[in-house]
Formats: C-alpha cells, structure tokens, sequence
C-alpha cells in the first residue's frame, strides 16, 4: 500500500495558523475529559436517586424510575443526541429558541452532549445501583426497620453504605464507557478528541497517524481511570465481600 | 518427503509473488478488475448535484453519470463482456483511507484536486470546478464575508470551506462562530433552524442544497469566492496506467459535449439551474488535471 508514514506532522502549524496539530489534538483531549466528567458526575448523582427509587416500596415512585431507566436504556445514544441538540431548541416558544441558538455554538454543543450522555449513563448507573441494593440479604433491611429507623434512615445508614461499596467495580465500567461514548458527540460538531482526529485527517491527510494518536490518548484516559478506580476499590472495599479481604 | 513439499510449494509461491510486480507496473488496479470482473466505485450519499441518492436511494448526479461512462470505457478497455458494479458511499473522512487501502477503486464525488491530497491519492482530469461561497437567507442582509463579523457560520467538516473560514477568521479576527457539521445536509439543517446566519461551501453543493430545500425561493448564494476548486475523480496513486484509461474516458465526455449535457439537463434528479462558469467553459474546452492550490 502506498503511504506515506510523516509522524512529524504534530509538530506543524496547523491549518488555522494559530497552534500546531498537536495543539488541536490536547484540546480535543481536554474536551472529552471535560464533558465526560461533568456527565459522569450527572450520571452518578441522577443515577443513585434513580436506582434507589427503584427499590422504594412505594409503587408510583418504583413505577417512574423504571419509566426513566428504560426509556434511556432503549434508545440508541445517537438519536438521544439528536433530539437534545436538534429537536429540542425548536420546542421552546420561538423567541427564546432563537437566543438559544444564537448562542456560542460549543456552549450549545456542550450542554446538549453533557445532559444527553449524563442521561443515558444515569440509566445504567441506575441499574447498577438497584442491582447492588437488591443483592443485600434481606435481613438487613429488616434489621434496620426493627431497629426503629424510619425506612430513610434504613437506607442511609444500613443499606447504601453497603450497596454503593458493592457497585464499584461495575461502576468503573460505566465510567470507561462514558469515555467511549463521548466520541458519538462529535456527529453534533464538538471538537472532542474524536472529531479533532478527524479533523486532522481532513488538513493532513495523513489518517494512520492521527488514528493512533487518538486511539492512544483513549487508552491513557481509561488506563488511568481504571489505576485510579482500582485503588479507590481496595480503599473502600468491604472485608468477607466481593474485592475485600 | 513432506519438507520437499512444503519447499516446493514455498518456491512456486515466491516465484508468483516475484512476478506480480512486473504486472503490476503495468496497473494493478486493472488487473484486478479483470481478474475479478468487478470494480468498486465510491459515491457520495448527499452531495447534490454530483453524486447522491434520490428517493428511491438510488446514486445519480453529475459525477456519478460520468463515473459510469469511466466505467464503460475500462470494460471495452479490458475486453469483458460484464463488468460488476459495486457501490460503496464514502464521506470527507473516509474516502482517501479507502481508495488507499484498496476498498475503492475509483471516487468520483466532490472530491477538491489540491497538492496535500496529491501526496497520498492520484486524481484524473478535472470534471468540475467550484468557487466557495455562502447561502444565507434571502432577508438576512448578509451580502459577503465581512457581514459575518461575530456572527455563527456553518460549514462541513473536512472541506476546503472549513479550512478557509477559519484562517480568515483568525487573520482579520473577524469573531465569527465556526460550527463544523457533519455533512452538507446537517450543515444546511444547521443553517434552515437558524443556528447559523450562513453557510459556506462549494457553490455548486450550495445550489443544490437550495433546489431541495423546502422552500428554494428563500435562499440566495452571494459573497465573493474565497477559492477556485478543482473536482477531480481519485484513483490509487502510483497507478498511471489506470489513470490513463480514467483520463481518455474523462475527456472525451467533457470534450465532445456529454458533460455539459448531463450538467445542464441532468438525466435524473434536480435540475439547478446553475449558471455556467467561465472555469467550467475552460474545463470542458481543454480538460486537464491541474490542481488550483
């Protein structure tokens, strides 16, 4: 195959004159850690509620929280995407959908891209959580209600302590995937790692290069993720269960 | 007994391995057609009015009609009574790593001729040339570049278009809002929900973007042309001999009037009502595979 291997094309100034291509690439690197983890911090925190309320007695509440993690489970992230960035600015009554999309376009981008991959992985964190609430032997639900803790302080002091140290390992998957995922938003335009690989491929035409480079900087994100989740599991984990000792 | 075999075997696939290269100066490319019978185009699936689909996802355009014609001259260039076509869509993003990598053999779409891609692909003659633009809505008041001062400005990742916004943008600091879409069609979604005040691309993609629109009457294409761009087919570099059957075929359609047909009467699909260019009066009189940049 004839190409042409030019690794020094990081270090050329890049097509807008202003910074060289490895420029774009970090900040492409620093987009995708940015949105990932304010959506994962939306993901965990709708996510805990979500699952917790899906253990709930009460039927309305389990009933809405189950409405809520299938319809984000069920629907491709893609078209989520597009509905967010897409459909929903032109349901707002017109004179504030128009402010809103004359706005800085990345602003746009961003919040669309956070709240929809936030949502989508709440869902999933939701599962999870609800999985290791579920997995708690029943007595200790039970402990706690004859104690004579209402069913709020049962949850708070005796069941989630146990349940969210349980979750971690299946949680550290989610958190790489949110990493992953983050790339489909480059189909709205953010300049992700993704796109700015892509991007570089369009000025350069050199792709074999810029798709190692990308591939690389996804494998140092999640190898670091999973050092640092890893570490945080041994410090938190529950001696006589699942990674305790 | 058995190692002889494994030597001899080992012998005759060296010696088949050392006379390909002989053949292949000739053109690898056509000796694959002919061995296989099939060739594998690469179309694009929304750049109106070159190469796209129609309602019934059928590919049609300018380009693609005089792909086909390539197409006809390479199999009574090899003699085969049947040619199998492959249809394979590629974007902005792929279609360099494909015609490289052999997935494609030939593309021709709206692929711009210039010297960075020359590194990496061959193009044939030129079948189009295009000045960049803007579309904007008729009452916007936008008459050319400078109007966009501040302003947000669509165009599609991975065009010439792209890359001139953003130089000028940052030479005369001028504030303006890149969004970088997707595709042509994202891009003019971008533009008809009013995410953006302008449009810039191709002139001719711009026509045909209007002609879908759903109201034509309420775009204009209007300011300056930033660039002259020659659309050239792309083929496998370092393959001379197939480019020179794709260039005689090329030339004789633009030469003696077919190209100017299918460009002012299109078979199917819309009709543009585009104005002929005085570049494009020059690439049909005196076809050649010159790069603009």
């Amino acid at each position: 195959m004839a190409y042409q291997w030019n690794w020094g094309v990081f270090l050329q100034p890049s097509a807008s004159g202003d910074d060289t291509y490895l420029g774009w690439m970090f900040a492409g690197f620093k987009m995708t850690i940015a949105l990932s983890l304010t959506a994962w911090v939306l993901a965990l925190l709708l996510g805990a509620l979500v699952g917790v309320l899906r253990t709930v007695p009460n039927k309305t509440l389990a009933g809405i929280a189950t409405a809520y993690v299938e319809l984000f489970r069920n629907v491709p992230l893609l078209v989520q995407l597009f509905i967010w960035y897409f459909v929903l600015p032109e349901l707002l009554p017109a004179s504030i959908g128009n402010a809103y999309k004359q706005s800085d376009p990345v602003f746009q981008q961003f919040l669309a891209s956070m709240v929809c991959l936030g949502l989508f992985t709440s869902a999933r964190v939701a599962e999870q959580v609800r999985a290791g609430i579920n997995s708690l032997p029943r007595g200790q639900k039970n402990a706690g209600l004859a104690l004579g803790l209402t069913l709020a302080q049962t949850y708070r002091f005796v069941m989630l302590p146990m349940a969210f140290r349980l979750v971690v390992p299946p949680l550290t998957s989610e958190f790489l995937n949110i990493f992953k995922n983050s790339a489909v938003c480059s189909t709205i335009g953010l300049l992700e790692l993704a796109a700015q690989g892509r991007q570089l491929v369009d000025y350069t035409a050199q792709p074999y290069e810029s798709f190692i480079a990308v591939t690389l900087s996804y494998i140092i994100i999640n190898v670091t993720v999973m050092t640092l989740m890893h570490k945080f599991e041994k410090r938190i984990a529950v001696p006589g269960y699942i990674g305790g000792k | 007994m058995k190692r002889l075999a494994i030597a001899a075997a080992l012998a005759t696939a060296l010696s088949a391995v050392a006379t390909i290269p002989a053949h292949a100066q000739e053109s690898a490319t056509l000796k694959k057609i002919k061995e296989t019978g099939s060739i594998t185009l690469g179309h694009r699936e929304s750049s109106i009015p070159f190469s796209y689909y129609d309602d019934k996802q059928q590919v049609i355009g300018y380009s693609h009609e005089l792909m086909l014609k390539v197409v006809d001259s390479i199999k009574s260039e090899l003699k085969l009574a049947k040619i199998d076509t492959r249809l394979m869509p590629v974007t902005s993003a792929n279609r360099i790593t494909l015609i490289q990598n052999g997935t494609v053999d030939i593309e021709c779409g709206s692929t711009t001729n210039n010297l960075e891609r020359q590194k990496q692909v061959g193009f044939s003659t030129t079948i189009f040339v295009i000045g960049t633009r803007l579309m904007t809505k008729k009452d916007s008041g936008i008459k050319d570049f400078a109007d966009l001062a501040g302003k947000n400005v669509v165009t599609t990742a991975g065009t010439t278009s792209e890359r001139l916004i953003r130089k000028m943008n940052e030479d005369k600091k001028m504030g303006m809002k890149v969004i970088s879409a997707k595709d042509h069609g994202e891009a003019f979604l971008t533009l008809e929900t009013g995410r953006a005040v302008a449009f810039m691309m191709d002139d001719a993609l711009l026509y045909g973007e209007m002609a879908k629109a759903r109201k034509p009457g309420d775009w204009i294409v209007t300011g300056t042309a930033q660039s002259k761009e020659a659309y050239g087919c792309m083929v496998r570099k370092d393959d001379p001999g197939f480019k020179k059957v794709v260039d005689a075929a090329l030339t004789k359609a633009l030469t003696s009037g077919d190209a100017e047909k299918i460009y002012r009467i299109p078979p199917k699909g819309l009709n543009l009502n585009m104005p002929l260019s005085d570049e494009m009066k020059a690439a049909f009189k005196a076809p050649n595979d010159k790069a603009f940049e």
